[in-house]
């Protein structure tokens, strides 16, 4: 006789039907859970490591990069002060220019992911920015989104596109988010902005629509000369979800 | 009104009646964020000093938010009823905890004699064993299908979320959730996109569901309440309102949401009269630090514009109201310790204020929080006398991407410290042949004949 719960297994990735010892959970799905908060855990706390970033970006894609970080002085703060996130460190050095766009990426709650997408990611982003005076890529720690915003201020430049770790869930550890946002500057609000998530290929988005995708918000924002909820060039792209302030 | 007071040779002051209440908050960093925590612990037992010194009456006289700026305030001072509060009206903040904490004292009398800010100001004085002692004798019993609150019980809401709203996955967790004995207090989904279409839909396949196994319990799509209101308007099966709300008129600005908005959804939703056994079709979410992350909190501390939500809730008298304790993240609530205090403190001034005040025991991933901190935050619950939690399968919610409870948390909270479900849902689960005489629910052999009833519905 076929087990009736299984057919509660195939309908749903939820951790249904589960079993019972007791009224607990069998021992098996009590470490899987465990295991799974443990893989997000690490996921936020490991840090990236800015400087191999840097020279792993600049060896396979050979352009120039920035390190930064933000206010946050460690991970703590960073988790508590979403607004020391949200702005430089005292004395951060970047070179200013005229340009219409930097790309920033940044640790923000997902190292990991950083690690695991930031490079394919910016091979194909970079590949679709023709016309575009791009400044050297900012690789931040602690960063929050908005860190992008004097970023661009501080390199001179009219746009900023953050990719970004997004929060780890139990089963997804390496989420990457894609932020645009026009004529970038300090206090732009998050409905200012527009965002692809969800970039974790062979499970999310892959890197290629993505950049496809963000090309094209990008371009059509230049035109307008506006990001965020006014901008809807594809059903794909929503506005941001206002953070946290 | 400045205040002060000489502590150890040192002199503290405090501006006003918010900085005073600030500074007596239990440290969580969502104060600290805002810039009104204590700057010292220290400080932090000054301010209770002074807090435990002043008249309850004063928080009458004065008032955090402006009165004219803000509809809360106004709902606040407007429908304080001054016979309840008589009794208690020549005491001080000091003097209340006392007396909520003497056994011959009925804490269920007072409640619409207190203000918001009186139960915050008495909850920072308190101890984790006063929130847990006074709140569990503060029953607060609602009913409309089922009847949540009774001494005795504790009732869940079973959360059946899916990332994409796929009726076969909603279907699954929610017959996960009704073999382990949850779903009494509401099977409510979190829409994934809130339309009217969806939660059309949703609602249609939560009630079939509800019909088809004749379950005594209710329905919500926690759609807007403007989606809601629409849905209604075209005749749909809407057994609650839902709706989060916040401490300040800005806030709920921040969620679309005034009070007459309120008004009319509750008028709507009454209207229909699908309650068997009650007539109370509310529900609320609330949580420390949603005024904060709407830029809206006027200097507050979070807990205390926490409570002033409660006054919005209890002016639509809720069948459930809820906090998200765990679910706003680390720069509220930093850690366990942080969230399991603010839970009983929301359940204790929810209780005061005469709320069915449930709480969503969870954290998120960049908490530092872990499932031996819900297991005690669930545990103090329980012996508070908490009406209902929430549980979603494996405690893992694959929407919202945060830990809940699980089923399997509601099965051992019940069974260790002696709770039932929900009267009327306990009598079915009891013609459904799931749970013992003694209360235990049932681990279902594969052939049991509920087991293949309520698997056969999800296809």
């Amino acid at each position: 006789m076929s087990d009736p719960l299984d057919a509660l297994r195939h309908a749903t990735r939820a951790r249904v039907a589960l079993g019972r010892a007791g009224d607990a959970m069998p021992t098996g799905h009590l470490l899987t859970l465990r295991q799974a908060h443990a893989a997000a855990r690490d996921a936020v706390h490991d840090p990236l490591d800015a400087p191999a970033l840097a020279q792993e970006i600049e060896g396979a894609l050979g352009v120039e990069v920035r390190c930064v970080q933000s206010a946050a002085p460690d991970r703590s703060r960073y988790l508590q002060r979403p607004d020391q996130g949200r702005r430089l460190a005292e004395g951060s050095d970047l070179p200013h220019g005229e340009h219409d766009l930097v790309v920033v990426v940044g640790d923000g709650l997902s190292p990991l992911a950083i690690h695991r997408h930031a490079v394919p990611m910016l091979r194909e982003m970079l590949a679709r920015l023709e016309g575009w005076r791009v400044a050297p890529v900012v690789v931040a720690t602690q960063a929050r989104v908005a860190l992008g915003d004097e970023i661009a201020t501080a390199v001179g430049a009219r746009s900023v596109l953050v990719l970004i770790g997004e929060r780890p869930g139990m089963s997804s550890t390496d989420s990457l988010g894609a932020y645009f946002t026009y004529d970038a500057r300090r206090g732009r609000r998050d409905s200012e902005r527009n965002c692809l998530s969800n970039i974790r290929p062979p499970y999310g988005v892959d890197y290629a629509p993505a950049a496809d995708t963000l090309a094209m918000l990008m371009a059509e924002a230049r035109r307008l000369k506006l990001s965020g909820t006014a901008l809807k060039a594809d059903p794909a792209l929503v506005a941001a979800p206002e953070e946290p302030s | 009104m400045t205040r002060r007071t000489t502590l150890s040779g040192h002199t503290y002051e405090f501006a006003d009646l918010k900085a005073l209440l600030a500074a007596a908050t239990p440290e969580r960093s969502g104060d600290a964020l805002a810039g009104v925590a204590a700057a010292s612990e220290q400080e932090r037992v000054a301010a209770q000093w002074l807090l435990a010194d002043l008249p309850l009456a004063t928080f009458l006289e004065e008032q955090v938010v402006p009165y004219e700026d803000d509809e809360v305030t106004r709902l606040i001072v407007d429908t304080h009823d001054a016979a309840a509060f008589a009794p208690v009206a020549g005491m001080t903040v000091g003097e209340f905890r006392e007396h909520l904490l003497r056994p011959e004292t009925d804490t269920t009398a007072l409640r619409d004699g207190l203000t918001p800010e009186m139960a915050a100001a008495t909850s920072k004085l308190m101890r984790v064993q006063d929130l847990v002692s006074v709140a569990r004798r503060t029953p607060v019993v609602t009913a409309f299908r089922s009847t949540i609150g009774r001494p005795g019980t504790l009732a869940t809401r079973l959360q059946p979320n899916d990332p994409t709203d796929d009726p076969l996955g909603v279907s699954a967790a929610i017959v996960d959730g009704l073999l382990h004995g949850c779903g009494d207090a509401v099977i409510g989904i979190n829409p994934a996109t809130d339309s009217p279409q969806r939660t059309i839909d949703l609602l249609g396949l939560i009630d079939d569901v509800r019909q088809r196994y004749e379950i005594p319990t209710q329905s919500c799509v926690l759609a807007h309440v403007t989606t809601t209101l629409q849905i209604l308007e075209r005749g749909a099966p809407v057994d609650l309102v839902f709706q989060s709300i916040a401490g300040t008129e800005a806030a709920n600005d921040g969620f679309g949401v005034t009070l007459d908005l309120l008004r009319e959804a509750h008028e709507g939703a009454l209207a229909l009269g699908r309650g068997t056994v009650g007539t109370q079709c509310m529900y609320f979410e609330t949580g420390q630090g949603s005024a904060l992350s709407a830029n809206a909190h006027h200097g507050v501390d979070q807990q205390t514009l926490e409570a002033r939500a409660y006054a919005v809730a209890r002016a639509f008298d809720p069948l459930l109201v809820n906090t998200v304790v765990g679910f706003i993240g680390p720069e509220y609530l930093f850690d366990g310790k942080q969230i399991i205090r603010a839970g009983l403190e929301d359940h204790f001034c929810g209780k005061l204020l005469g709320l069915p005040m449930g709480v969503d025991v969870c954290y998120t991933n960049h908490a530092e929080a872990d499932a031996d901190d819900t297991d005690v935050l669930l545990t103090l619950l329980g012996a508070a006398g908490c009406p209902f939690v929430i549980c979603v399968p494996g405690g893992d919610d694959v929407m919202l991407h945060y830990q809940s409870l699980s089923f399997h948390d509601a099965l051992y909270a019940r069974q260790t410290l002696g709770l039932r479900p929900a009267p009327e849902f306990a009598d079915w689960l009891a013609r459904m042949d799931m749970i013992t005489d003694d209360g235990r629910v049932r681990d279902l052999p594969a052939d049991a004949s509920s087991l293949r009833a309520l698997t056969a519905g999800v296809r």
